[in-house]
């Protein structure tokens, strides 16, 4: 096969008209293509099919997206369209995402807009992560940026699916990403830990915060392997008044051991979006990079995990479980904390979000401060639960709707379950948010862990 | 137009039956037999006379070496399959040994070669159980797609940009595109005879036209087939072996 001339603005193509070429890579070329009656703009994708063996790893590529793509859904991809072949050159025909490449932003950003930007694109992770696949190639020519600020992944040229067979697997030169963001696992040829993407974001923001690639932009497999053990210089260093939260989460995101980094895009996530519930450690005051001690440390530690490289991605959920702080004494609070515990031991990576909600009314009234009343509730509400303070945070809703604020809420910060009480006997008629469970269970987008007082049957419930 | 892949069956008429059932429920309109129609089964007959029904109206059907054994040389195989094949030949008819004799080692049509082990050598019996394996058949067979058994697993292999074969292990119900300008050699998985810890029948349905396969596994009444095999007078590993798909 070889490439013909650039397709000519004007030509049809299975009802698409072809438009301007606005990209022509390595592997490939872009279009703008219309089609009647589409309801959104589209891009047309054809593989560069004219250069000897780099055509083989172009069509490569190229049919790793078109395998990959048409699985994916959600507003953090673009919509797949059409797939088919013009002239026997195939072509991939997706929405062309309106909004701005995060390439074209002047670096470094504000420490606040890089907390935004890393937000909205760890919840896009996460979405294409919960639909078993791994971008493996992110960096910010892939990250384009809606003008509502959510974050779309495109490019899924070296992506892995669990579900579709790996073409790229014997790959190596080819399939290692792009140097600034690759993963030290990609480098040793694993393709298949979500954790990768994890580390990609890490050298991400970091380049967003200081301006600078963590580990530069080698251009030799040795100069690759240097992030195995390799300590950047902390982002501090560059920008002294960036705050040691956004440090911790940037320089856990790149640590070599996926095992040490966040495990969830959930949990990077909801890091940057509370910054004042990110555990700080040792990470977040650096000011320097690593002395030699502590990089051979680093690079000895990097030598046991060549063999860890394969390791599943360990279930890692957020769990949020609604706590009614203004009834602390209320029998069914142990079932609760029973019931919370009980989730939290089936997996060791969880982050629990505890949440308080306080009606409107109440937060406006003389004398007390509720975010500091209920917060002190909350606190004595999870300590029995012994739980690493460093996986757990604390909210204090002001809201009306409780229900719907809990909703809100577990919405926002990739819930995976929410855990609340039901309502005692004689409560259901009542209005106020112990009722609210029925609401919670049906408008939540994730699961709901409805907790009942042991021996009470729903039954018990109506004869009282 | 939807075409069932069946390999293995090895005289299991109840894992047929649900496979065929299966198959029929998702449009399938053709079937390739790809070998091994008897042995280690206590339905030998049966088996035979429902692909050579569906032979007859223009499915593939091509020659395992069980089914190979049943005419020729049995000495290669292990103790409890060679008692199979001697109590096999004491039941089958002279036409349905006839159907078995006639059968081709490989059919090969414009897009497809259907072999049971590999295409390169196919009478050597040998198995795909290397992704160099799966190159050597793949090359041999000349097609796009190579559709075998002989292996009762249920394993893709596509080829990347250097011609090497990659392997997948799908995930069953999960549709998996398959595009005609590389190279995919299909291992069907074992209707009658799994061996990866599930006891359901394993099988797959390729859409050629939409470039697209699907591996199934299909839970049957393996208790019946086993009693069947006991009731035989076959040795119990046999019947074991479906109870608990090892």
């Amino acid at each position: 096969m070889s490439m013909p001339a650039p397709i000519a603005p004007g030509t049809r193509v299975d009802g698409f008209t072809v438009g301007e070429r606005v990209h022509a890579g390595a592997m490939g070329c872009l279009y703008d293509v219309t089609a009647g009656g589409a309801a959104f703009p589209m891009l047309m994708k054809v593989p560069r099919l004219d250069t000897g063996v780099d055509a083989a790893q172009s069509l490569l590529a190229f049919d790793t997206e078109a395998l990959i793509l048409p699985r994916l859904h959600g507003p953090h991809v673009p919509r797949f369209v059409a797939a088919g072949e013009h002239e026997s050159v195939p072509y991939l025909v997706m929405e062309r995402v309106p909004g701005e490449s995060l390439d074209r932003r002047a670096l470094p950003l504000a420490p606040d807009a890089v907390a935004e930007a890393g937000a909205a694109i760890a919840d896009a992770l996460h979405e294409l992560h919960s639909q078993d696949a791994i971008h493996l190639d992110l960096k910010p020519d892939n990250v384009v940026l809606r003008p509502d600020g959510s974050a779309v992944l495109v490019d899924f040229a070296l992506a892995h699916h669990r579900e579709l067979p790996d073409l790229l697997a014997e790959e190596r030169r080819h399939a290692a990403g792009s140097a600034p963001y690759v993963s030290p696992e990609q480098v040793l040829g694993s393709r298949s830990d979500a954790r990768s993407d994890l580390f990609a974001l890490g050298a991400l923001l970091y380049e967003l915060a200081t301006g600078r690639a963590p580990f530069g932009a080698p251009r030799t497999l040795a100069g690759l392997r240097d992030r195995l053990w390799m300590d950047p210089a902390p982002p501090a260093a560059w920008v002294p008044a960036l705050a040691p939260a956004l440090q911790e989460v940037i320089l856990r995101c790149l640590e070599p051991d996926p095992a040490r980094r966040y495990q969830s895009a959930a949990h990077v996530a909801f890091d940057l979006r509370h910054p004042a519930e990110v555990p700080l450690t040792e990470r977040a005051h650096r000011k320097t990079a690593s002395g030699v001690l502590a990089q051979a440390r680093r690079w000895w530690n990097a030598r046991g995990h060549r063999l860890a490289t394969q390791a599943e991605r360990e279930a890692a959920p957020v769990v949020m479980v609604a706590v009614d702080t203004r009834h602390p004494d209320d029998p069914r609070q142990p079932d609760l904390q029973r019931a919370t515990r009980r989730i939290l031991s089936l997996s060791r990576e969880f982050r629990l979000i505890c949440v308080a909600v306080v009606p409107a009314e109440l937060a406006g009234s003389p004398g007390q401060d509720p975010q500091v009343e209920h917060r002190i509730r909350l606190r004595h509400w999870i300590a029995p639960l012994a739980v690493d303070p460093a996986r757990v945070s604390l909210h204090v809703l002001e809201a009306p709707d409780a229900a719907a604020a809990l909703v809100d809420f577990a919405g926002r910060n990739n819930v995976d379950l929410i855990v609340l009480g039901a309502p005692a006997p004689g409560e259901r008629a009542r209005a106020g948010w112990r009722s609210g469970a029925s609401t919670v269970t049906a408008s939540a987008a994730c699961s709901v862990h409805v907790v009942r007082r042991a021996g009470r049957l729903p039954g018990a419930d109506r004869e009282e | 137009m939807v075409l069932a892949l069946l390999a293995d069956v090895h005289a299991n008429l109840e894992a047929l039956s649900a496979c065929l059932a299966h198959a029929r429920d998702r449009g399938a309109l053709r079937h390739a037999f790809l070998g091994d129609l008897v042995g280690y089964g206590a339905d030998p007959g049966a088996v035979i006379d429902i692909v050579a029904e569906h032979a007859a109206r223009g499915a593939v059907a091509v020659l395992g070496n069980h089914d190979a054994a049943i005419f020729g040389d049995d000495a290669y195989l292990n103790d409890s399959a060679a008692a199979a094949i001697e109590w096999t030949r004491t039941v089958l008819t002279p036409a349905q040994r006839a159907f078995l004799e006639a059968l081709p080692l490989a059919v090969h049509e414009e897009r497809a070669c259907f072999v049971h082990a590999s295409a390169a050598q196919p009478e050597r019996w040998d198995y795909v159980n290397s992704a160099r394996a799966a190159e050597r058949s793949s090359r041999a067979a000349q097609r796009p797609y190579t559709f075998s058994g002989h292996v009762h697993d249920q394993l893709l292999y596509g080829s990347d940009a250097l011609e090497r074969m990659v392997a997948f292990r799908p995930r069953p119900g999960v549709p998996i595109p398959v595009p005609a300008h590389r190279h995919w050699l299909v291992l069907a998985g074992s209707v009658g005879q799994p061996r990866d810890g599930t006891p359901a029948a394993a099988y797959a349905l390729v859409d050629l036209d939409a470039m697209r396969i699907t591996f199934h596994r299909v839970p049957y009444d393996y208790d019946r087939a086993a009693s069947k095999v006991r009731a035989a007078g076959l040795p119990e590993i046999l019947a074991y072996r479906l109870e608990r798909g090892v």
